[in-house]
């Protein structure tokens, strides 16, 4: 299916992808390393490389990688159809950025306060200083305002239709209850089923089992090991399925990420911060306001606030993260620099990520992504590489309009199927009170449950994010909560009783409500 | 066993009230019949007294030892400590071994500490092999941080070295205030930049020695820096919410709290399981001996129990050091967290104590079921381990701990001849 001419442009896309990453001066260095051995001969020297690379862990992770730098596309399609498929999803998220933008336009003309400028020597000087201590700074944010909260964000989701699909047909009993109207292709359990196979009631999990003595965590702890010696990424990724053992979750995660701390990693950290501390941008106002307001109080993340700040400044300045562009639906726009308009040099691009997630910064709680990441990663640089594939792989789908499985419109569409085909009388009996169930689990799965749940059950949580390599599970859990608080649920009466008896989701077990809720339930 | 409880109190925190009344308990004065008495600390020196002191009787019980101060007061606890490991030496046991500098390789676990004025000369001695290290001072009988106060200089403490030339006798609780100095621990381990503290809960109650599992961190409300200009900032180096509440950054939502399973995760997280379970072994290990070395001292009341609040701090080479303990850890609640876990403690403490919420025997010998045990989790069993002693021999030296079967067998880290004994 795929021609000669398309699978070169394949292979070339791959290796420009891979050029300069880590993985690549491995393989070089690899390669080179090998021509010392006996067996490669200068004749077949070309497939003698070729399978001792192959045989090399270069190569499986190499792969591995491969797998993951490429959109599931054909690669001769206009970078836009890369991006997103559906025309009225891109139409959708277009606006939005527009709005967002503007917005944003608006305040910065009402305050007087440019969307970027260049810090004079002595603030730079000053910032520098207490790089480390921000949290202890009190700026007056009084002014800013929340540029739109997660519920306008809601309801543009509620009003995507695709123009080609006529949902008029549909009025029958069967018809969809909830509140997302467009048709896309969602898994019900019985695919969930076999897609999570290792999740399965019978299959040992850590956090569960080892706890309850069934499996013992030394099961779990010499498989991990090996996983990290051998520094495989695929088995990595395959082993965070069932769970990674506390000690070990840093490591895997990385690997599973490829995040490494090179050289060069904690070089671009230190551009980063020296951007910051040249530029002074709006949004980074925004970014304060909303650390100060809601990590400051949190009883798990009160403590990282300073790291909080320093990751998400020099976040909102990266602009490799451009790269992830090419797979989500979002334009980044151009500011110039106060005073230069039109001079290309003084062209920030800015910040690549504000539209999709501006609202990150304000309400959506940009940090709460962040935050959980603090446990396991207490060097600036490392907790900002592994934060930035976190997001550019997975979290930055949430705040998007997309069709992707992963994104939020398919989560919230996959909620309310599971939720309706399982506990029909729940939806109804909820949405004949006005409390539509995904009002209240849209702010969990924007968050993927960070600031809900606690920490150990949080990162449990995401270790199958990064073994599924897809945020499905946080639909699945958002329906496992309603359904494990169906009794109760049932007994409410207004949508303010319903909040209220899922206020505090602190003491789930994450696991166990998965379990039970993809294999117990009855079909 | 018919007839509520009777209680009585001189603290009025609802921590305290709200567990007695949901026990049905009935309320009294002190000069009635009662069978409980949670009492502050300056009644307990009147209620045994050799003076006013009364006898308890059998169905009575009250919340603080007699003689609670050898552990409680900085001054005493040192000198059962240090008194405690020499009696070991002379005896070879194996535990007080030294290393090649003349460390205890087991028992070193407070910072070198000196009395003054008594021991003044010693101190100055130790203070010049190290001119550049940092003190701390603290006031012997007072709380809540108050009266500490750092030093690098010996010039800042001139007016200690005086007394020990002149006079021999200074009672410790009468006339010049004593006050002990502490090597202070500059490197503490940060999180998130900044210091700060765990404090676990220990009751200690006829022959067992209970942990409670969940205790909290305290941390500074700004970052950490042992930086001499520093020093007299108490928000950076003292964790005491008694001091950090009054500093511009408190935050009455989490009341700068971290719970012990929180900093656990963090720890695993970020520097392994290993090294993070020999910690808290590390810190179960201080609290026992500690006891151990103020048990002869003690006066073992079977009336009494007694809830010890250990304040350890934790430097970046994750090793644990006994700062002090306190015979009663605060009941105030700084935030709603708070007030639970000090509820449920209560709440916990009361069901050993009083078993079945009745009233109290003392001449039963009850060692609690697995199930009346809540939140807390036994260390160390004085009685099981005697009885067990006779086996002690045929045991193999695995190391495992001798304590009753809900201790955690955290022993595994000692050499195998070293036990709880």
């Amino acid at each position: 299916m795929i021609n000669g001419t398309e699978l070169s442009l394949t292979i070339a896309h791959i290796v420009q992808r891979l050029k300069g990453s880590h993985l690549h001066s491995q393989i070089e260095r690899q390669a080179k390393e090998c021509l010392h051995q006996p067996e490669i001969k200068l004749e077949s020297l070309r497939e003698d490389v070729r399978s001792f690379l192959k045989t090399s862990g270069g190569h499986n992770n190499a792969s591995f990688c491969y797998t993951h730098s490429l959109p599931p596309s054909h690669p001769t399609a206009p970078p836009e159809h890369l991006k997103e498929p559906l025309a009225y999803m891109r139409k959708a998220q277009a606006s939005w950025e527009k709005r967002v933008f503007k917005s944003l336009n608006s305040m910065s003309t009402e305050l007087g306060v440019p969307l970027a400028r260049m810090r004079p020597a002595v603030e730079q000087k000053e910032l520098a200083n207490k790089w480390n201590e921000m949290g202890t700074d009190e700026p007056d944010l009084s002014r800013f305002r929340p540029v739109y909260a997660p519920k306008d964000f809601l309801e543009v989701l509620i009003s995507l239709r695709n123009p080609n699909h006529d949902g008029s047909e549909d009025v029958s009993a069967r018809s969809h209850w909830g509140l997302i109207q467009v048709p896309l292709n969602v898994r019900d359990i019985p695919q969930l089923r076999q897609a999570y196979s290792e999740l399965n009631l019978t299959t040992g999990q850590l956090g569960i089992d080892d706890h309850a003595h069934i499996h013992p965590e030394s099961h779990f702890l010499s498989l991990s090991c090996l996983v990290v010696v051998e520094q495989d990424s695929a088995a990595a990724q395959q082993y965070s399925r069932q769970g990674c053992s506390t000690g070990l979750r840093a490591d895997l995660w990385a690997l599973i990420l490829n995040s490494t701390n090179q050289p060069q990693d904690v070089m671009h950290y230190e551009q980063l911060k020296a951007g910051v501390i040249q530029h002074d941008l709006l949004v980074d106002n925004l970014i304060y306001k909303d650390v100060k307001l809601t990590a400051s109080n949190d009883d798990y993340y009160f403590v990282f606030e300073d790291f909080l700040y320093q990751v998400l400044l020099c976040f909102s300045r990266d602009t490799a993260v451009l790269e992830h562009f090419k797979y989500n639906s979002a334009t980044p726009p151009k500011s110039y620099i106060q005073g230069k308009v039109g001079d290309e040099e003084c062209a920030v691009v800015y910040p690549p990520n504000v539209c999709v997630s501006v609202c990150d910064f304000v309400g959506m709680c940009f940090f709460s992504t962040v935050a959980p990441l603090c446990f396991l990663y207490n060097e600036p640089s490392k907790l900002y590489s592994v934060f930035r594939e976190m997001y550019t792989r997975y979290f930055f789908r949430l705040h998007s309009i997309s069709s992707s499985p992963s994104g939020i419109v398919s989560l919230c569409l996959q909620f309310e199927r599971l939720l309706q085909t399982h506990l029909p009388q729940l939806f109804y009996h909820l949405r004949q009170i006005g409390a539509q169930p995904l009002r209240i689990a849209f702010k969990w799965m924007v968050r993927a449950f960070s600031g809900y749940l606690s920490t150990d059950q949080l990162l449990l949580l995401w270790d199958r994010i990064l073994g599924y390599d897809s945020l499905e599970v946080v639909a699945v859990l958002a329906a496992a909560v309603f359904a494990f608080r169906a009794e109760n649920l049932m007994e409410v009466t207004s949508l303010a009783s319903a909040e209220a008896v899922l206020a505090d989701l602190s003491t789930l077990k994450v696991m166990p409500l998965i379990q039970i809720f993809l294999f117990a339930t009855a079909i | 066993m018919a007839g509520k409880v009777k209680w009585v109190t001189d603290i009025e925190k609802s921590v305290l009230i709200n567990n007695f009344e949901k026990r049905e308990w009935i309320q009294v004065t002190e000069s009635e019949d009662w069978n409980f008495y949670w009492m502050s600390i300056q009644t307990i020196r009147n209620v045994f007294s050799v003076d006013t002191g009364y006898r308890l009787s059998d169905d009575q019980m009250v919340n603080h030892f007699p003689n609670h101060y050898e552990l409680t007061r900085k001054d005493l606890m040192i000198k059962n400590i240090k008194r405690y490991r020499k009696e070991l030496e002379k005896e070879g046991s194996p535990l007080a071994e030294k290393d090649e500098n003349g460390k205890y390789i087991y028992l070193d676990f407070v910072p070198v500490t000196f009395m003054l004025p008594a021991d003044y000369n010693l101190f100055v001695e130790e203070f010049r092999k190290n001119p550049s290290s940092t003190w701390i001072m603290k006031p012997c009988g007072k709380a809540q941080g108050k009266g500490i106060f750092l030093i690098n200089k010996l010039s800042q403490i001139k007016k200690w070295s005086r007394d020990s030339r002149t006079s021999t006798f200074v009672a410790a609780s009468s006339g010049k205030e004593a006050y002990v100095i502490s090597l202070y621990i500059d490197n503490p381990l940060l999180i998130g930049g900044k210091k700060f503290d765990l404090l676990f809960v220990d009751p200690s109650l006829w022959c067992l020695t209970l942990r409670y599992k969940l205790g909290f961190c305290r941390f500074c409300t700004v970052k950490y820096t042992p930086s001499t200009s520093e020093l007299d900032n108490m928000f950076v180096h003292l964790t005491n919410v008694a001091i950090q509440k009054h500093g511009d950054d408190y935050n009455h939502v989490h009341g700068g709290k971290w719970t012990v399973s929180n900093l656990r995760l963090y720890l695993e997280s970020t520097r392994g399981k290993e090294v993070t379970s020999r910690l808290f072994d590390q810190i179960h290990w201080i609290v026992v001996q500690s006891l151990k070395a103020v048990a002869p001292v003690m006066n073992n009341d079977k009336h009494c129990f007694e809830c010890y609040g250990y304040d350890i701090i934790i430097d970046d080479k994750l090793k644990p050091w006994l700062i002090e303990v306190n015979a009663s850890p605060s009941l105030t609640s700084s935030t709603a967290n708070d007030r639970i876990l000090k509820y449920n403690l209560i709440n916990d403490t009361l069901n050993i104590v009083t078993p079945n919420g009745d009233i109290p025997d003392c001449r039963w010998n009850r060692s609690p079921p697995r199930e009346a045990l809540g939140n807390y989790q036994v260390l160390y069993d004085e009685e099981q381990a005697q009885s067990e002693n006779a086996e002690r021999d045929l045991r193999s030296r695995s190391g495992q701990s001798l304590g009753s079967k809900g201790t955690k067998g955290s022993a595994g880290v000692r050499p195998a001849t070293a036990t709880w004994k």
